[in-house]
């Protein structure tokens, strides 16, 4: 049924359809109401057998979402920013052992400067640590990746990330189709785990592997994410079977036909894109948006199928890899070795700086034109930037950065240190 | 699309406010898309939230830069930030206050925009007055309705009612209304049927 609903809230409401057995935050920020949403849902009685267990850090949270799922519970838990790195570890953990937890990341900047507010750090942090990584693009998406998410995890036995853009996505109310139980029951088969933590029948979960087998172990993490590029499509179609729409598998095309510039990206900002790119196409501009729905397992060759006909590509992304450039461009390069299409990086959107439709137009103007940088941060004012390199020149006392361009911007005098 | 922006402070209900008019078009069977500017909200401090009215879906995620109405719930905050800010020319611009804009002290950016798409209206006197409660931010909604004819009162009343329940929704709505009869025989609503 649609509602009009709180992106946070319409994931709790999916979340506790897919009955999951335990769910375990520690609820302060950086959390969203998605963790507050599915507490009310276990404490009002609509859901159902579910043990809500508020822990005392996210590293807890996590840690007893790897003890419940070793006990073949169905489990899960939301984080963000800071919250994601201290409970890193266990992130760690989780997928070496190969325990099919599902995770929110409502995606936020990572400080220092303290900043709470959106950008895809945190979980490109994580990128790297054998989790799936699903990335919504509104919404509806991030509501229906998380029914998909399980199924999933669960069917590989591996945990899974759904990043949903905090704030933008989170905070907004929006039309969301919420499915019904019976729907979601169709759906989603009851947990059966591959390992199971049983009295029973008792075995030890996460024995101390040596040189003798720890690559093969690893392998066979990586053979699992190289057969999830094959599942990720197949569970995205069973679910348009039941629900009737698309949501979800590995990439998400756009006007790509005959385009000679293909902006890849990933998350809400799509959206934005999209109305940018038809308004481009309308002047004749053969503009599209390719955007990544899996980045974890990177789908390299859908990719460089959809962009090799292509003259320029242009990564949009809200993060950095300081010292490098993009996070996401690297991956997008890795995929079009050999194809000799440029790969252009463009930075947006760190720490909540809103990416705007104008901001974007004179971007893609400038690259249409052949003069787009290798590297762009999008709308960077360099002056601002310019000030701080001169105190710095001047004095070897210039002081703490952050602090210095907030005098900066609010007109205030510098101090004598 | 139509795109308003909301202004009031931390604990005026700035950002619920968003959310009740994307849930009255929603009603209508519209898609709205409304959030909130993101900060950390304290109580008093200014905070601003978005409202997009659509026939289609809405996939922008910027923030509105160039609004087709405003709606200023606590009017003090002219002295620290241009709320005008990106205003259409054609623009619509609701006021929570019992003065005239020549005592607010904007009469000039009230002329920029045409005549009677402008309003002020005491809701949180009125708000005291059905609910006991200074809540400006459901009234508003009600004289919003009346001044930009975008949304029928009725689905006004059903978000409401769909956000506060008992004594607490009937307040509001009774407020809402109130507001709405005021604004409505002080601007002229021009309908905007398929339109935008």
């Amino acid at each position: 049924m649609f509602e009009q609903i709180e992106g946070s809230n319409a994931v709790a409401k999916c979340v506790a359809l897919c009955r999951p057995e335990v769910i375990c935050a520690y609820p302060i920020s950086p959390q969203t109401h998605i963790v507050e949403g599915c507490g009310k849902l276990v404490k009002s009685g609509k859901l159902k057998n579910c043990e809500f267990i508020n822990v005392e850090s996210e590293f807890a949270a996590l840690s007893v979402a790897i003890g419940s799922s070793a006990t073949g519970a169905r489990t899960y838990t939301a984080t963000a920013s800071q919250g994601l790195l201290f409970m890193a570890e266990a992130v760690y953990n989780a997928s070496g052992l190969g325990l099919p937890i599902v995770m929110t990341i409502g995606n936020r900047a990572i400080g220092a400067p303290i900043n709470i507010w959106n950008d895809h750090t945190d979980s490109m942090s994580m990128r790297d640590a054998g989790w799936l990584q699903l990335f919504a693009e509104t919404n509806q998406e991030a509501a229906d990746l998380h029914i998909q998410a399980f199924k999933l995890a669960e069917f590989l036995s591996m945990p899974v990330m759904v990043c949903m853009d905090g704030f933008i996505l989170t905070h907004a109310y929006d039309r969301v189709d919420i499915p019904s139980q019976e729907k979601v029951d169709a759906y989603l088969p009851p947990f059966k785990p591959r390992q199971v933590l049983d009295p029973a029948n008792p075995y030890s979960i996460g024995a101390m592997v040596g040189p003798e087998a720890f690559t093969e172990v690893r392998y066979l993490a990586h053979e699992k994410q190289q057969r999830a590029l094959k599942i990720i499509p197949k569970i995205a179609k069973e679910f348009k079977s039941v629900f009737g729409r698309n949501s979800g598998g590995l990439i998400h095309n756009y006007k790509l036909d005959g385009a000679k510039t293909i902006v890849v990206t990933l998350g809400s900002v799509a959206g934005t894109v999209k109305d940018v790119v038809d308004r481009m196409r309308k002047k004749g501009k053969k503009i599209g948006v390719l955007s990544i729905c899996s980045f974890r397992p990177f789908p390299k060759l859908e990719i460089r199928k959809a962009l090799k006909n292509c003259k320029r590509i242009i990564v949009l992304e809200k993060s950095l890899a300081v010292g490098f450039g993009g996070v996401v461009a690297n991956n997008v390069m890795m995929s079009m070795q050999g194809t000799g299409v440029h790969v252009h990086t463009v930075v947006a959107g760190l720490g909540g700086r809103p990416i705007t439709q104008p901001s974007l137009k004179k971007m893609l103007q400038v690259a249409e034109k052949d003069e787009l940088d290798d590297l762009t941060f999008l709308d960077l004012e360099r002056k601002v930037v310019e000030r701080e390199l001169k105190r710095e020149r001047v004095s070897q006392k210039s002081g703490p950065i952050a602090e210095n361009i907030l005098r900066d911007l609010a007109g205030l005098k510098e101090i004598k240190r | 699309m139509f795109q308003t922006r909301i202004h009031g402070r931390g604990g005026q209900g700035v950002v619920t406010a968003a959310e009740l008019m994307s849930v009255a078009a929603f009603i209508e069977g519209r898609h709205a898309q409304a959030f909130p500017s993101f900060g950390s909200e304290r109580t008093g401090a200014p905070v601003v939230s978005y409202c997009r009215i659509n026939n289609k879906e809405i996939r922008t995620r910027e923030p509105i830069l160039e609004p087709d109405a405003i709606i200023i719930q606590d009017p003090t905050l002219f002295n620290s930030l241009d709320v005008f800010q990106g205003l259409k020319f054609d623009g619509y611009v609701l006021i929570n206050s019992n003065k005239n804009f020549d005592e607010l002290g904007i009469k000039d950016a009230i002329k920029k925009i045409p005549n009677k798409h402008a309003c002020c209206v005491p809701a949180t006197e009125i708000a005291i007055k059905h609910m006991g409660r200074p809540m400006p931010n459901a009234v508003l909604l009600g004289g919003f309705a009346a001044m930009s004819g975008l949304l029928a009162f009725k689905s006004v009343e059903k978000a409401i009612q769909s956000k506060f329940s008992g004594k607490i929704g009937d307040g509001n709505i009774s407020a809402a209304l109130a507001a709405f009869d005021i604004v409505k025989k002080t601007t002229v609503t021009k309908e905007k049927k398929g339109k935008k």
